[in-house]
């Protein structure tokens, strides 16, 4: 007799160099049930999920998948029982076409020796005609967009006769209309019987999207129920144990210090026309979907990608900003959107990560480097952002997101800019750090500083900016001031076509 | 309160991350310090085998005229590699850069020559030596920085260009007959000190002093960790390039300069195998061939270990090509210690806390 | 039609054609059976070679060490058989060749897969052990007697072709080895899991390895491949030089690297075909043999041979920079 759930996940318990990473979790998931497991960073999300897989042997509890206990389960046994893990770099092969990219795995699962070219076309087509989607079956992946990378991992899975897919992260790089059709593609797959375990924190899409919620906190399970049960403060307090208090960023007084003025800036293919101006002591939100070219923009304006034509004028100088040392020489800072590979040298010393783009100025009158000079600024940042390390010769891959995008900060505000233009300030951040950036972001405005956060996140935006624009395919499509625009009007703004 | 158990259960995470992670400054020193010990190991061993012949004055000071033109182009090698690149090109750089200062000073010193003209003109022949090293640098991170060949390719096909014009010049012949105040550079000594290793000494130190005190030597670590966080955090990454090409040119037109001195003669094919052998030296002293990471002392632990080693072996009768052998098994093992070491740390913190 | 205009492959034939129609115009021996043998025939040995580079470079590692096992693999070989006298065929020189290349190729693999060190580094330390141990135990003197077996082999062509002036120029017989390892390599990479699995590696290592394939076993197949080819070729340049000379063919692999690489096998691993490799190997070769018969004297071929490497693997590199940045263009958000 077919049990109702698939698998059962019981007082589950695991640990690392004696660090707990879970503690007695228990997780239930029914056939055909679509689950969102939320938490912050480090909350033990991804470690479950290892353990799920097989990845990761627990240390005491015991699963149960499709009726069968396991102590140790293997990834083998765990693909055998349809378990498939989508993971965030969806583990594919950009050097091959997209056919072959599907049908590999279940094909060499198979133990198949010999590759029939014949038949791995023809299981990639009746992949994708499953989930009802249409790719360009010969085309070499590294062309192909995030979401068709994404759509090649999922019918993949259910190749393997996937029961349970998990899915982690998986909106991330998508555009509102691709989650769009993922949702839609995750909903048919729950109507065939498949079970989803969503990992995510975007309230928004749990809440469209999830029957159950799970939320983890210092690896335990703190809640476990439906999704009517919870509201959006709920959802928070129990993610991060606090209520945070949330208020609007207001001028505290009009500036007529224009600080940077960007007039019909152009750049083919990404962004056309841009004109904006950006006051002292003003929090200046970019808001438009992946692709809209609000990237493009900050890049451009930080000399990464030069603009094709416009003019630019920072304090009412008509400017030339050509290079990253253009910008930085006008005062111009820019924590990038990906902090890992773009903000941090990972493996050098914290103290180096911060005085990186300020070395010039520390050096004595031989020109070399004054040590003493270094550590008192190297210190002074770690005090001022408090930056939670034992030491500054630690590699910055040891600290916690939220400790690592202070580094990046530390390392910009020690340029001392007048002009500072954030993008993604608190992606992969847990929101203890989170406030604390945003408080940051706003004293810094309150001293004058011209702030620009770049971001799609809707409450970030709406608290810490007092004006906000929306782009949408290259074009600023509309202006609102922080106060008075409500959040479902702003995603509606948003995902307009 | 909750920031502040916040910030407790953060620094709980570091010490768990100290003991898994591996901490390239710790890593980087201990790989270092067993490197001294295995070079302070070799030289005893030598020394009990030999000990009428290797710990004297007489082989200490020929070994230190043999190991510094090669010592020069292992950091040369080095500061190619911190960017994450590699210069396979550097002894057709000093074979270039020799044959050319060689062909000024035959050229330009006729017979009966005065001291003063000789020094002149040796004076010349470096400066022409030092620039043409510069300017196959130069050449070699334009490729790079600007053209977007990868360096193992660039250098693969300048190693080819540079022996290639060398040749060219001479025709495949030898160039002799350097004047003999040119040759003190590579033979004689200042006091006891022979001018070689002086040269390496000096050359060490001011890397030394480049890469650790300088903002170009902080810089060049960071780009070699992370490209595209350097290009990001303002630094420009093709002037670094081509100016990290330039002084690893300059000093294979250096080591040229030891050379054609020491041998008294100049040739396009000299030292073949000294490319890989300097990229062997690099890679034992703990050069991350990824970059980011490597220092000065370690190249000079390096290739202390290997001279002694291959002049012990010499003393034992061996065969010339037996220190081939021996030299890449050393690597090999340096590399699989290492391996080992850094592998069972992990493990063992693993296991203890647990 | 576009995609076969704009791969690699057809760029490099086209090359090879228009250098072949100046050369051919300015001496029109070029053209000429004889010295298309002879082109053919000194492709044979570094065709081989090629094929075992391309291999590892798909997998996303590089090999320095296989002249220094072909050199180790040939000299042990006849020396081993001379000395008992051996008068049989030239099969068992072609297995023992063969076994030795197989073994040190998987010495290789060993220090590649257990101890996860770069290829680079490997087999550069190998190389260097393995011609050391070989100039220091095995010997140094060229041997110019080769065993029965190996001496009629080196006699066997099947195409003979005399010029005008009377130059006898013969396609020996080991072009079919060669066409052999191109064929059974060609059928590997296209139509076997394991050949799948080896540019799999090369594209996504971490994810070859969830996908299930067995990294250890492919790392051990492709150095142990390499070997194994290593130990043939160098008993074909052997019989094809008619001597065994245990260093003639050291410094010869960056040589080939490059013509691998000519051919648009990408150094970072994932993308090589065959063809690709044939034609940039056809490219050298041409390079390299046809000076002469342009009048330029032959003490230019360095430094030709480095131009063409810089202008290849710039002209890649140029059209791949310009293109990534078009892509990323596109594809920020």
């Amino acid at each position: 007799m077919m049990q109702e759930h698939l698998i059962k996940v019981t007082n589950v318990s695991k640990s690392f160099a004696g660090v707990q990473a879970l503690k007695n979790i228990d997780l239930t998931i029914k056939r055909g049930e679509i689950r969102c497991l939320a938490g912050e960073n480090g909350c033990g999300k991804s470690t479950l999920i290892k353990i799920i897989s097989g990845a990761h042997v627990p240390d005491e509890g015991d699963i149960e998948i499709n009726g069968k206990h396991y102590k140790r389960l293997h990834p083998i046994e765990a693909i055998r029982e349809g378990i498939q893990v989508i993971y965030q770099d969806f583990s594919i092969f950009p050097n091959l076409t997209a056919a072959e990219n599907i049908a590999l795995n279940s094909e060499l699962a198979k133990n198949r020796r010999f590759v029939n070219w014949k038949r791995v076309k023809s299981i990639a087509k009746e992949a994708i005609r499953k989930i009802d989607v249409n790719i360009d079956l010969d085309a070499k992946v590294e062309n192909l967009s995030v979401a068709d990378k994404q759509l090649i991992a999922i019918s993949r899975a259910l190749l393997q006769n996937a029961k349970l897919i998990i899915m982690d992260e998986p909106t991330t790089a998508l555009t509102q209309k691709e989650v769009n059709a993922l949702f839609k593609v995750v909903k048919s797959l729950q109507q065939k019987g498949i079970s989803i375990l969503f990992v995510s924190h975007k309230l928004d899409e749990v809440f469209d999207l999830a029957e159950k919620i799970t939320i983890l906190r210092n690896g335990q399970n703190v809640i476990d129920g439906d999704t009517s049960q919870f509201d959006k403060e709920k959802f928070v307090y129990y993610m991060t144990g606090r209520k945070i208090s949330e208020s609007h960023y207001e001028l505290q007084q009009e500036s007529n210090q224009c600080l940077l003025k960007v007039e019909k800036l152009s750049q083919k293919g990404s962004f056309y026309d841009i004109s904006f101006d950006l006051y002292s002591g003003e929090i200046l939100g970019i808001t438009g979907l992946l692709g809209s070219g609000r990237t493009e923009l900050a890049m451009a304006l930080f000399g990464l990608n030069p603009a094709d034509s416009g003019r630019i004028y920072v304090e009412d100088r008509l400017t030339e900003i050509k290079t990253v040392q253009d910008a930085i020489k006008n005062r111009i800072a820019y924590v990038p959107e990906d902090r890992l590979t773009e903000g941090l040298f990972l493996q050098q010393s914290i103290g180096r990560n911060i005085i990186i783009s300020t070395v010039e100025k520390l050096l004595n009158k031989y020109k070399l480097i004054d040590s003493e000079k270094m550590n008192i600024q190297i210190n002074h940042w770690v005090k001022e952002l408090n930056i939670a390390t034992p030491s500054t010769h630690l590699p910055v891959q040891a600290l916690s997101g939220g400790n690592q995008q202070r580094v990046v900060l530390a390392k910009w505000l020690a340029t001392n800019p007048k002009i500072l233009i954030l993008n993604g300030p608190t992606v992969g951040v847990d929101i203890g750090s989170k406030t604390d950036i945003h408080q940051i972001i706003r004293e810094l405005a309150q001293q004058g500083v011209g702030v620009i956060v770049i971001s799609d996140d809707i409450p970030e935006l709406l608290h810490n900016c007092n004006r906000i624009l929306i782009m949408r395919k290259g074009r600023i499509v509309g202006e609102f001031g922080g106060k008075s625009i409500t959040e479902k009007e702003l995603a509606h703004q948003l995902s307009a076509t | 309160m909750s920031v502040q158990i916040n910030k407790q259960r953060e620094i709980k995470s570091f010490e768990r991350l100290k003991d898994l992670k591996a901490f390239h400054f710790i890593i980087e020193d201990s790989n270092l310090t067993r490197l001294f010990l295995i070079m302070i190991f070799i030289f005893v061993l030598m020394t009990a085998m030999k000990p009428e012949l290797f710990p004297t004055i007489d082989n200490l000071s020929s070994m230190a005229f043999q190991f510094p033109e090669f010592g020069i182009l292992a950091i040369a090698m080095m500061i190619a590699m911190l960017t994450g690149g590699i210069d396979l090109s550097i002894i057709g750089i000093a074979n270039l850069s020799g044959i050319l200062a060689a062909l000024t000073m035959v050229k330009l010193i006729p017979e009966g020559s005065s001291f003063n003209h000789v020094m002149l003109v040796i004076l010349l022949a470096m400066a022409v030596s030092a620039l043409t090293g510069i300017l196959c640098g130069l050449f070699n991170g334009f490729a790079v920085a600007r053209i977007g060949i990868p360096p193992i390719l660039t250098t693969l096909g300048t190693m080819q260009l540079f022996t290639g014009i060398a040749i060219v010049i001479t025709k495949g012949t030898a160039v002799y007959g350097l004047p003999a105040q040119f040759s003190y550079i590579g033979n004689g000594t200042l006091w006891i000190l022979p001018i070689p290793l002086m040269i390496f000494i000096v050359f060490a130190a001011i890397f030394t002093v480049i890469l650790h005190k300088t903002s170009f030597g902080l810089k060049l670590y960071m780009m070699g960790t992370n490209p595209t966080a350097s290009r990001f955090s303002g630094i420009n990454n093709a002037v670094m390039l081509m100016k990290t090409y330039m002084m690893s040119g300059l000093l294979a037109a250096f080591s040229g300069l030891i050379i054609i001195a020491r041998t008294n003669s100049a040739k396009a094919d000299y030292g073949t195998s000294y490319t890989l052998q300097a990229l062997l030296v690099a890679v034992m002293a703990g050069v991350n061939p990824n970059g980011g990471f490597g220092k000065v002392t370690g190249i000079v632990f390096a290739v202390l270990t290997l001279q002694f080693l291959s002049s012990g072996f010499n003393m034992l009768h061996f065969s010339n090509f037996f220190k081939d052998f021996v030299w890449g098994a050393v690597l090999l093992i340096v590399m699989v210690t290492n391996y080992i070491i850094n592998h069972s740390k992990k493990k063992v913190s693993k296991n203890t806390n647990k | 039609m576009k995609k076969i205009l704009s791969t690699n492959e057809f760029l490099v034939a086209l090359i090879i054609i228009v250098l072949s129609i100046i050369i051919g115009s300015k001496n029109s021996v070029f053209f000429t059976a004889g010295n298309l043998i002879d082109l053919l025939r000194s492709g044979i040995v570094m065709g081989i070679f090629a094929i075992g580079v391309l291999i590892v470079i798909v997998s996303g590692g590089i090999d320095v060490s296989f002249t220094a096992i072909a050199s180790f693999c040939m000299y042990t070989t006849t020396k081993v058989l001379n000395y008992y006298d051996f008068q049989g065929s030239v099969l068992i020189a072609f297995v023992l060749a063969g076994a030795m290349g197989l073994i040190l190729g998987l010495i290789n693999a060993t220090f590649i897969s257990f101890f996860k060190l770069p290829t680079l580094i490997v087999t550069l330390g190998t190389a260097s052990m393995y011609s050391g141990f070989l100039l220091a135990f095995v010997g140094v003197r060229e041997i110019s007697n080769l065993p029965a077996g190996m001496s009629k082999f080196a006699k066997m062509n099947i195409l003979k072709v005399t010029s005008e002036n009377g130059v006898v120029s013969s396609l020996h017989f080991s072009i079919l080895i060669l066409i052999a390892v191109v064929i059974i390599t060609w059928l590997l990479l296209r139509y076997t899991m394991l050949g799948r699995g080896i540019y799999a590696i090369g594209g996504d290592r971490v994810a070859a390895e969830r996908a299930g394939f067995n990294i250890t076993a492919i790392q051990f197949f492709i150095y142990g491949f390499v070997g194994l080819l290593s130990g043939i070729a160098g008993i074909v340049h052997t019989t094809l030089m008619r001597n065994s000379n245990p260093v003639n063919l050291l410094g010869m692999e960056l040589i080939v690297i490059a013509a691998v690489v000519l051919g648009g096998a990408r150094i970072t691993g994932g993308h090589g075909t065959v063809l690709g490799t044939l034609l940039g190997l056809f490219l050298v070769i041409i390079m390299n043999n046809s000076l002469i018969l342009l009048g330029v004297p032959s003490y230019w071929q360095r430094l030709v041979i480095g131009i063409l490497i810089l202008i290849g693997t710039g002209a890649t590199a140029y059209r791949t920079m310009r293109s990534s940045r078009q892509l990323h263009r596109n594809s920020v958000g």
